[in-house]
């Protein structure tokens, strides 16, 4: 039995003051030496809590055994057998509520950094180029996947190697979703998510852009075109806004128009390239979840003096990952917490300049299990802001789900599917991802990619 | 890539061309526009379709330019190449049988509207169509206009072609006379059709504008194109970008057109600056 260590390796990263002024990478990665030694921490329980804490189930202790006995491409390849794009969720899964969460050193504050190893190694194999898996012979069957965000790019993949002619269709003119168009580059390089796209064209699969289902051609067209299943990942891209007066004063940004501008457009590189962003002095950035740190994160390396998170609710029911948070706040972003904004005040140029916010307390737990902001009466101040980031969240863009006739949506714009297969109500047609569950995460999106492609796979045998 | 097969010039300020796009032509609705990037730099800039040939994949698209994209979409010609061609994009105006629409068309617009009133006109309607521009150089589509309409004026700031004054006087002596007109519709710069607003509102004649908001992604993703009408929150690039005009906050569309005019000023200058020093080392 291996003796408990309890120092978790701390992560290299950029110094705060230096990387506010740059788009590179914030956390540096463990060196091979540091990767080895966390792994050596792993107690290699038997009964595995961490896996059952990993959306996609990841072999964790398996994948940690074969790197501490240096067997490098050992360990990638048991990742890459339930985890198509281990460098991404390395980096942005949320591991202290998922696979960290579960780990047997959690309540002491030292979860083996299961999300660091990963990183390591994923990284460890793009640097050596990747082994490609075995394709399964051709079955002459075309599957179309819409969007390239990750469960596409998932379920696209996994329907490759099992023998099938994939096609994404994707309406940016960049693959990747969120991957590409919301995460900034400081959080996940390009190069890495560049990669892991390419190694899945490398199985084949065959991506058409600027194409918008529903606009461009509609599902039924599709299947009517010669494709004999559809699976739907287009995400939930479309922004939610708060809805108090003055939230369409120009200056005021939905944090999709914001890191668009910023990631997929790269208006950080303006005016080399084409479109601009403007950020002013005081940023005010509404929401806490990784959208709003992201955002925050943006506006201070496009030279806002003063950037703050505004949010009703207090510390402990921030959605974003731990490790955003700390980062923004080491950066010298504010944290505005329990307070919540009732308007937005322009300038004589419709121009936003100031918000006009309210001091919030929390009162019983609501329906998400969180307790509820309550506005205290007469605690209303201004806060000056010339640009304003709405980061609330998002839902299902409804262009694919009103052009589908048959295709089953939720009261809440998403796609009702069979949980266990991904299977909408329409016949031939599959859906995974934020599209079905709401905003949620990169791993669930994945997992949703996997479990869709497994039963897509058995009906075009005629096994369901 | 999507392959630019001929061009034409058609004033100082604008140009045609006809662009190889398969699926935006076997789709695309009049009303309906497509985003296009020029290059790997390149921003995402809305277009309308003025025309398709659906048997041959094609679509013509006419630029005006006013800024850096347009000036250097005028630069390219056939055989050359547009990094982006999206859509679809948009709903496809509402054509029914109205009786007497008049449509008015300014800058761009004058070949925006083509489509629409040539539909218009299909559906059975009886148009007026009133186009103008500064001067009689920068008119756009006349003779294809005139082809469609039943009645048919120009208007010019200067006099030189038509009459003298906006295309709105036109719109407002018919008003006035109690000429029978159903319905007005307008695509062109925002106070054009700001000042059709203004004109119809005392009449109560429906009308109906094409909205040009800015636009990123023009799928719904970003929210920028976001206008006013009637109190509520639309997205021009889904739920338009025709509206009712007389429902439209064109104070706030004003407002939120002008946030990036320094940053569009100096990508124009520096992309001029570089068109001289190419010309300059040519010479
Ligand atoms: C800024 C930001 C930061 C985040 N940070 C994290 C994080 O740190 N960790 C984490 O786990 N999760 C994070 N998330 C959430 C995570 O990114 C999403 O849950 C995940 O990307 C969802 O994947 P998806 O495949 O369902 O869709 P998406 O990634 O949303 O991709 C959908 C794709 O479909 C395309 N599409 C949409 N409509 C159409 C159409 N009609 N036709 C063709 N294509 C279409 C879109 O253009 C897009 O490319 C973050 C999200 C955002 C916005
Ligand atoms: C649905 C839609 C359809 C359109 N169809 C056409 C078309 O068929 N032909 C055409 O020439 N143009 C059309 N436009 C307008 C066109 O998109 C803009 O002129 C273009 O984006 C300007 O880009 P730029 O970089 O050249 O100029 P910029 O540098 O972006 O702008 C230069 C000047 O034009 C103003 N401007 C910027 N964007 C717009 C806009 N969207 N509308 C009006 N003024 C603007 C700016 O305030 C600035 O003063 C359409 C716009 C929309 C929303
Ligand atoms: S995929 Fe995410 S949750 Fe699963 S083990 Fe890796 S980091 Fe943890
Ligand atoms: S729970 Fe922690 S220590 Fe145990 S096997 Fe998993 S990672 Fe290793
Ligand atoms: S242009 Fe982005 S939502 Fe309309």
């Amino acid at each position: 039995m291996p003796k408990a260590n309890f120092s978790r390796h701390g992560m290299p990263s950029q110094d705060a003051a230096e990387r506010i002024k740059n788009f590179g990478e914030v956390a540096l990665g463990y060196s091979e030496e540091m990767a080895v030694e966390e792994a050596n921490r792993c107690l290699q329980c038997k009964n595995k809590p961490c896996v059952d804490g990993c959306p996609v189930n990841v072999r964790i202790p398996e994948f940690i055994k074969a790197m501490r006995e240096g067997d490098f491409p050992e360990a990638a390849r048991i990742m890459k057998s339930t985890n198509m794009l281990p460098a991404i969720c390395g980096r942005v899964c949320p591991q202290e509520t998922q696979c960290e969460e579960k780990c047997v050193y959690f309540k002491r504050g030292a979860s083996v950094a299961i999300g660091r190893l990963e990183r390591w190694i994923a990284d460890w194999e793009l640097d050596r180029g990747v082994e490609l898996p075995q394709l399964s012979e051709l079955s002459g069957k075309k599957v179309a996947v819409v969007g390239s965000g990750p469960s596409s790019l998932t379920a696209a993949g996994e329907l490759a190697r099992m023998g099938h002619q994939v096609t994404i269709f994707e309406a940016l003119h960049r693959p990747g979703g969120v991957l590409t168009y919301g995460i900034p580059p400081f959080r996940l390089p390009r190069t890495v998510s560049g990669a892991e796209i390419a190694n899945l064209q490398k199985l084949g699969v065959d991506i058409v852009y600027n194409f918008v289902v529903g606009k461009t051609a509609t599902v039924d067209e599709m299947l009517a075109d010669g494709y004999d299943a559809v699976f739907l990942g287009t995400g939930a891209g479309l922004p939610q806004f708060v809805g108090v007066p003055g939230e369409n004063l120009a200056g005021v940004y939905s944090a999709n128009e914001f890191l668009t501008r910023v990631n997929l457009m790269k208006a950080y590189a303006f005016p080399e390239y084409d479109t601009p962003v403007k950020v002013g002095d005081r940023v005010a950035v509404v929401g806490a979840g990784n959208v709003a740190m992201d955002s925050a994160r943006c506006a201070l390396r496009l030279g806002a003096k003063e950037v703050s998170i505004v949010y009703r609710r207090s510390r402990t029911e921030m959605p974003a990952r731990a490790e955003e948070a700390e980062h923004a706040e080491e950066e010298g972003v504010r944290f505005l917490l329990l307070t919540a904004p009732t308007k937005m005040i322009g300038n004589d140029k419709g121009a936003v300049c100031a918000m006009e916010c309210q001091q919030m307390q929390l009162g019983e737990p609501d329906a998400s299990g969180r307790r509820r902001p309550l506005p205290m009466p007469g605690s209303e101040f201004t806060l000056e802001a010339d640009t304003v980031v709405v980061a609330i969240g998002t839902s299902p863009n409804p262009l694919v789900p009103r052009s589908t006739p048959g295709l089953e949506v939720s009261r809440h714009g998403t796609v009702v599917v069979d949980p266990a297969t991904g299977a909408t109500t329409k016949k031939g047609v599959w859906a995974g991802g934020d599209l079905v569950t709401g905003a949620a995460t990169v791993i669930s999106a994945m997992g949703a990619g996997r479990r869709a492609a497994a039963s897509i796979d058995k009906y075009l045998k005629g096994e369901e | 890539m999507y392959k630019i097969l001929a061009t034409e010039t058609l004033t100082v300020n604008s140009k045609l061309f006809r662009v190889e796009a398969p699926y935006v032509a076997r789709k695309a609705r009049p009303g309906q526009f497509v985003v296009v990037v020029v290059d790997e730099q390149g921003e995402r800039i809305p277009l309308t379709v003025a025309d398709i040939d659906a048997g041959a994949g094609v679509i013509t698209i006419i630029v005006q330019q006013v800024g850096k994209t347009t000036c250097q979409m005028a630069t390219l010609e056939a055989g050359d190449s547009l990094a982006v061609v999206a859509g679809p994009m948009g709903l496809p105006s509402h054509l029914g049988n109205y009786g007497t629409v008049a449509c008015l068309g300014g800058g761009f617009g004058m070949a925006a509207m083509f489509p629409i009133a040539r539909a218009l006109k299909q559906a059975g309607n009886k148009i007026i169509g009133i186009i103008g521009a500064r001067n009689l150089d920068l008119l756009i589509w006349e003779d294809r206009l005139r082809g469609i309409s039943d009645e048919f004026y120009v208007t010019t700031d200067d006099g030189s072609k038509g009459r003298k004054g906006f295309v709105t006087q036109v719109l407002q002596e018919k008003l006035e006379a109690k000429e029978k007109i159903d319905l007005v519709f307008g695509v062109g710069p925002v106070p054009m059709m700001r000042a059709m607003t203004r004109t119809t509102l005392p009449y109560g004649v429906k009308t109906i504008v094409s909205l040009n908001p800015v636009m990123i992604d023009a799928t719904g993703l970003c929210g920028v194109c976001r206008v006013t009408v009637a109190g509520e929150t639309k997205f021009a690039c889904v739920d338009g970008p025709e509206f009712d005009a007389h429902q439209v906050d064109w104070d706030q569309l004003v407002a939120r057109q002008a946030l990036f005019v320094p940053e569009e000023k100096l990508a124009l200058a520096r992309f001029q600056e570089r068109i001289a020093a190419q010309a300059g080392a040519k010479a």
